[in-house]
């Protein structure tokens, strides 16, 4: 049990995405997810250990570490991947809905290929497309909001090599080192580039639903 | 054998529950099991390690982390969500029982094994209510074992082989605090949910019972009524005498039955 069982679960939307749906999909397993799971956290696996302060005293470390990092990017990037895959439940469960409908209308005597409805491509029109367009909406906020506090947390998206610590029980400021600070600064600033181009694939997706319905609509008209 | 045989349990519950309860399913799986995994999990793996002691004694640190985490908050975490779990367990055994009684009595005996109604009401509302208990005394344990959900930085120990009171630091409060606020804000999503599931269920079962006995007694008025209408046609007087005695009968149903006398006459 792991990121493989999100993946299970976002596959099956994959289906009824559009295209720039499943570029974005691709891009959030092979440049986010598997990146951190390969490489990342195995950068910041001995954070704790290997960050040293130039103190013996006791609790010093601890404290000083607690000060700088409230909590980890590691764990920061992990929520904001579930967070922002979330949505896409809202897309796997009405799709999930409408087939059972159309199955309790079955039984109850229309005639629907049931063959055919497991295999289903959903178009994404009617309520669907409202669906689709609030998830992505969700998604591009849930990424923004993640953004901010990467920043806001950490004064910038680059790793200090150094802190200067002076919380109790150290005895005066301390200077206190960080490990591999350029390695994560460098990853860092990938999973931001990432995470830009995953907030542009949803907003071109939004925008081009957007469109296609307003094209829709003024053709009916006409 | 690993959280992957919690996630194939919740997968194979969520074919036999509500709406509500696949929202249930989705965020145990999403937002408890998935995180508890994927981060939660590292942030406690060395705690014990990295809880430091102001003071060389040995022995000091190993009695002081005992006396402050007699059980681990991650190890209470993953208790609460094997806990939580199980009474769906509960639905998954009836039906695969009424599964079993139409093969061996080779007849359909349900309408649909695995749809809630019966017995599987009953089993399915035990499963909601065991589940909210099971949430509440988890939460009211970690107030309780914890003083509250918060993690200091420091806390003071003077247990034997401890010479006086120390200074020990506890490794990543603020940290195991957020996901603490997180695991509590996500017990208490699920317990509403599951009261909605459970009031919406009651709610719905009491109206289909009581539409029954409604149908039932008005069927019964109504053929009632029919007899009266023929004997009515060849005795006005007679008819009449019943319109005038079905004060007892609620003011639709009567109607329905000068409708029913109408349509007979038409027909």
């Amino acid at each position: 049990m792991d990121w493989g069982s999100l993946q299970a679960v976002l596959g099956g939307v994959n289906k009824h995405s559009t295209s720039i749906g499943k570029i974005w999909l691709t891009v959030l397993f092979i440049f986010r997810i598997m990146i951190l799971v390969v490489a990342a956290e195995r950068v910041w696996g001995d954070e704790q250990q290997d960050f040293v302060c130039n103190t013996l005293q006791p609790g010093c470390r601890n404290v000083c570490y607690d000060h700088f990092f409230p909590i980890s990017h590691i764990r920061l990037w992990a929520l904001q991947l579930i967070f922002v895959s979330t949505p896409a439940l809202l897309v796997a469960m009405h799709v999930a809905y409408t087939r059972h409908e159309k199955k309790r209308r079955f039984r109850n005597g229309e005639k629907i290929d049931i063959e055919e409805l497991k295999n289903e491509k959903m178009h994404i029109r009617g309520p669907l497309w409202w669906t689709y367009t609030s998830s992505i909406f969700f998604r591009i906020v849930f990424e923004a909001v993640f953004m901010y506090v990467f920043y806001y947390m950490y004064d910038g998206y680059q790793m200090p090599r150094l802190v200067k610590c002076s919380a109790w029980p150290c005895p005066n400021t301390v200077d206190c080192f960080v490990s591999r600070p350029t390695e994560k600064t460098t990853f860092t600033i990938f999973m931001l580039a990432v995470s830009g181009i995953c907030m542009m694939l949803n907003l071109a997706e939004l925008c081009y639903l957007v469109i296609k319905i307003c094209m829709k609509e003024s053709r009916k008209t006409t | 054998m690993s959280w992957g045989f919690l996630r194939d349990l919740l997968s194979g519950v969520n074919k036999y529950s509500t709406g509500i309860g696949r929202i249930w399913v989705a965020v145990v799986f999403m937002f408890r099991l998935l995180v508890y995994i994927v981060a939660a999990e590292n942030i406690w793996k060395y705690e014990h390690d990295e809880f430091e002691c102001n003071i060389k004694q040995p022995g000091c640190e190993n009695v002081c982390f005992d006396h402050f985490f007699p059980i681990s908050h991650i190890r209470l975490w993953a208790l609460q969500l094997i806990m939580v779990s199980t009474p769906s367990l509960l639905v998954v055994f009836h039906v695969a029982y009424r599964e079993n009684r139409e093969k061996h009595h080779n007849q359909q005996l349900y309408r649909s094994p695995g749809k809630i109604d019966g017995g599987l009401l009953c089993t399915y509302l035990i499963s909601l209510i065991l589940k909210i208990a099971f949430e509440i005394v988890f939460l009211v344990l970690f107030y309780k074992l914890y003083n509250g959900f918060k993690v200091p930085r420091l806390m003071k120990c003077d247990i034997r082989p401890c010479p006086n009171t120390v200074d020990c630091f506890i490794s990543k409060p603020t940290e195991k605090m957020i996901f603490l606020c997180f695991l509590v804000v996500t017990s208490c999503l699920c317990i509403v949910l599951n009261l909605s599931e459970l009031t919406y269920l009651i709610f719905k079962y009491s109206i289909k019972c009581y539409l029954k006995r409604y149908i039932r007694k008005h069927q019964g008025s109504r053929s009632n009524c029919y007899i009266s209408e023929i004997s009515g046609r060849n005795r006005p007087a007679a008819a009449g005498r019943f319109h005038n005695s079905s004060l007892t009968l609620p003011l639709n149903i009567q109607g329905e039955c000068e409708k029913f006398s109408v349509d007979l006459q038409e027909g």
